[in-house]
């Protein structure tokens, strides 16, 4: 008889984190100690709380171990699942000045309080290699629904009246794409769900589909159900091995319970799954570029219309539709579109997740109901900025979105507000910068990024942002003048206009929204030529603070090109000719004697 | 998967086996297992609870937790119920027997085993 449930993150964070080991080892103290028969471990999806990874909670008690090492699991297992002491030095404490008697539960830490979870509700909940734990959480309950209630014609309303969007980036209601393939005729129609998550920084998808991939299949025969397609395709990168690996466990069990494959609940609709594979071109994250990959070809995009739900797959009506958006349609389903509604601003209705990344000390993942505000989520559940910086901006997004600063950060986030200000939802990226970024440097970042990842087909995009990205790297060396800012801007709008598909659309967008908002900088690196935040190394120099210096001679005898030179126990001095600006001194002199400016 | 009633089979099986973590059970049963709960018999005892508790279908409303010694080790094992903020029944020298007898006639039918306790121990 189990008495105990121990929960262990098996999300990529945490299993980078070794987490796998840890269970391991678990397993075989369980064993050792004659638990195996009374504390089960489960392996779950990830809990959210990335940057305290490995984590760990033991239930009922729900204690919430974090930074879990391989060493800790003899005490865990000894004193906490023995002898019923909790291990106090792991447990998870917001504040290290509490004691144990002030610990929050985890669902009362700030981090959770907040959070409302519908798309993520079952990561870190439950084990996602077992079919009949997403069952006990009301799986399936939403298909069978669908399949032995209503009509086609009564899920596409249901899903029109929830308000849901697309939430992959660019926001289209879910309920109008599946109305549109429904109402063309064809003998063959395909549902895609889009896992091919490539924006540095978001890794939402991901975790959906290690924790809870039971909840995508459901969605995705009930998005068959609602067109008439008995065939799906699911395009997931090769990246996330985990995230493939549990897909696939998923299918084989749901075909093995008779929830994919011919006349599911006893009715007439049949609906089978199969997962591609993509080899991580970014632009197969665009719709039409990643039908084109299904389809055997090279992963490029084409012109729409004539748009997916007309013409798609192999030529046949389909659609597409994100991980995150296809894990809250069971839900949709479960609770009606009225509670779905409820939830969220007038145009953006539910919730969203967003991957914290960056200058931020919770990193992770929270879903929050849209129309929250980026202060709510960076300070109240992210913790805020770590060692006592300055918050400048946060980029969400990723290369296609913009960056939003500290003036904005009471701005509600929804689909519109977030594009009226020149960002965008994008799939939830949310890299967090503070004052030690330079804002020039971190466009030339995401355009690196996009030069390297656009496909090359469209000339605008191609040659465009290669354009943009020389301008850039001239201004952060220090080369450029005021007119480049002028001629930066008109491209940008040049690529913005004339590019194919949406990531020469949109990949502008990092160099836009600096402009805008950080005008500031690129003018002090044009016309000052110098870099605010000392990030642009052709734009500093060093140089010895005669008071604080000692003649110590370390950082002298340090210095690789012989650039510091000086007598013993007098004042250096740095020849900003001879010096590569590597830091070497800097690290070595004990008086902080050298300051690069 | 043949019908609804296929599903709700699953679902109601398994349902009794991850309840565990979701943390709504009112009434909390706490079973001493220190080194002296331990070496007087408190391992059968709370697997006796763990059992009894999920054959009387209470597994929604009582959960089962160890704790450690609360200095009283000559009537270990001790097992303490706590419902609500501040019912709190504490059943000395417990065996799996008197277990049983306690999810019976306290857990499930309200009425808490008065000899048991450690007010007529201390007697």
């Amino acid at each position: 008889m189990i008495r105990s449930h121990v929960l262990i993150c098996g999300g990529t964070g945490c299993t980078s984190g070794g987490s796998v080991a840890i269970g391991d080892k678990l397993q075989q103290e369980l064993n050792r100690l004659g638990l195996a028969e009374e504390i089960k471990i489960v392996r779950t999806g990830c809990f959210g709380l990335c940057a305290l990874g490995p984590v760990m909670i033991v239930y009922p008690e729900g204690t919430f171990y974090s930074r879990v090492k391989i060493e800790d699991v003899t005490d865990i297992a000894e004193e906490h699942l023995l002898k019923g002491r909790i291990v106090e030095r792991l447990v998870y404490k917001e504040h290290e000045e509490l004691d144990m008697s002030q610990v929050p539960a985890l669902g009362e830490t700030n981090f959770y309080k907040t959070q409302l979870r519908v798309a993520l509700r079952n990561c870190g909940v439950i084990d996602p290699e077992n079919i009949e734990e997403y069952i006990a959480m009301d799986g399936y309950q939403a298909l069978g629904k669908v399949l032995t209630e209503m009509t086609p014609a009564q899920v596409i309303d249901v899903m029109k009246a929830s308000g849901l969007r697309g939430r992959g980036g660019a926001g289209f209601p879910t309920g109008m794409k599946w109305q549109f393939a429904a109402a063309n005729e064809a003998d063959q129609k395909y549902v895609v769900c889009n896992a091919d998550e490539g924006d540095p920084g978001a890794f939402m998808d991901r975790s959906i589909l290690e924790g809870d991939p039971h909840a995508v299949l459901e969605a995705m025969a009930i998005a068959g159900y609602a067109i008439g397609a008995s065939k799906g395709y699911i395009y997931v990168r090769a990246e996330y091995p985990i995230a493939v690996s549990r897909l696939q466990i998923a299918i084989d069990q749901a075909r093995e319970y008779g929830l994919l494959g011919e006349k599911i609940f006893g009715t007439d609709f049949s609906f089978d799954c199969e997962i591609r594979l993509g080899a991580g071109a970014f632009v197969c994250g665009e719709e039409t570029a990643l039908l084109t990959s299904i389809e055997g070809n090279r992963g490029e995009p084409r012109n729409k219309p004539p748009f997916p739900a007309n013409k798609g797959l192999f030529g046949k009506p389909t659609i597409i539709n994100n991980v995150e958006t296809l894990a809250n349609i069971p839900q949709i389903f479960l609770k009606g579109a009225d509670w779905f509604a409820s939830m969220g601003t007038e145009d953006s209705k539910g919730t969203k997740v967003f991957a914290l990344g960056g200058a931020i000390n919770n990193t992770g993942l929270v879903e929050i109901p849209l129309g929250t505000t980026l202060r709510h989520i960076i300070y109240d559940i992210g913790g805020g900025i770590p060692n006592g910086r300055q918050f400048k901006a946060v980029q969400t997004g990723g290369p296609s979105g913009g960056c939003i600063p500290a003036s904005m950060l009471d701005t509600p986030i929804d689909y519109a507000n977030l594009t009226r200000i020149g960002a965008m939802m994008g799939s939830g990226g949310m890299i967090v910068t503070d004052d030690s970024t330079c804002m020039v440097d971190f466009a030339r970042f995401f355009l690196d990024f996009t030069v390297d990842e656009s496909c090359g087909k469209c000339t605008p995009c191609r040659i465009g942002t290669r354009r943009l990205l020389e301008l850039l790297n001239k201004i952060t060396e220090g080369n450029g003048t005021i007119e480049d800012l002028d001629k930066l801007e008109e491209l940008c709008n040049y690529i913005k206009g004339n590019s194919l598909c949406a990531l020469g659309q949109t990949a502008p967008n990092p160099v836009l929204s600096t402009l805008k908002y950080f005008r500031d900088e690129y003018e002090a690196h044009v016309v000052e030529k110098r870099c605010p935040a000392g990030v642009c190394k052709k734009l500093m120099n060093y140089y010895i603070v005669p008071e604080n210096c000692r003649g110590c001679t370390a950082c002298a005898r340090k210095c690789p090109v012989g650039a510091i030179s000086g007598t013993v126990k007098e004042p250096h001095t740095i020849d900003t000719a001879k010096c590569i600006k590597c830091g070497a001194c800097i690290e070595t002199c004990k008086f902080n004697a050298i300051i690069k400016k | 998967m043949k019908s609804l009633e296929e599903l709700a089979k699953i679902r109601e099986r398994m349902q009794n086996k991850v309840i565990l973590r979701e943390g709504h059970a009112s009434t909390r049963v706490a079973v001493g297992m220190a080194t002296c709960g331990i070496a007087a018999g408190a391992r059968p005892v709370l697997n006796a609870f763990v059992e009894e508790v999920a054959n009387q279908n209470l597994s929604d409303k009582v959960t089962v937790s160890q704790t450690g010694c609360i200095g009283m080790c000559r009537f270990e094992p001790i097992v303490e119920v706590f419902e609500g903020d501040n019912e709190r029944v504490t059943y000395v020298k417990v065996t799996p027997e008197m277990a049983k007898e306690i999810v019976e006639k306290h857990l499930k039918g309200g009425k808490p085993i008065a000899e048991y306790t450690i007010g007529a121990a201390e007697k």
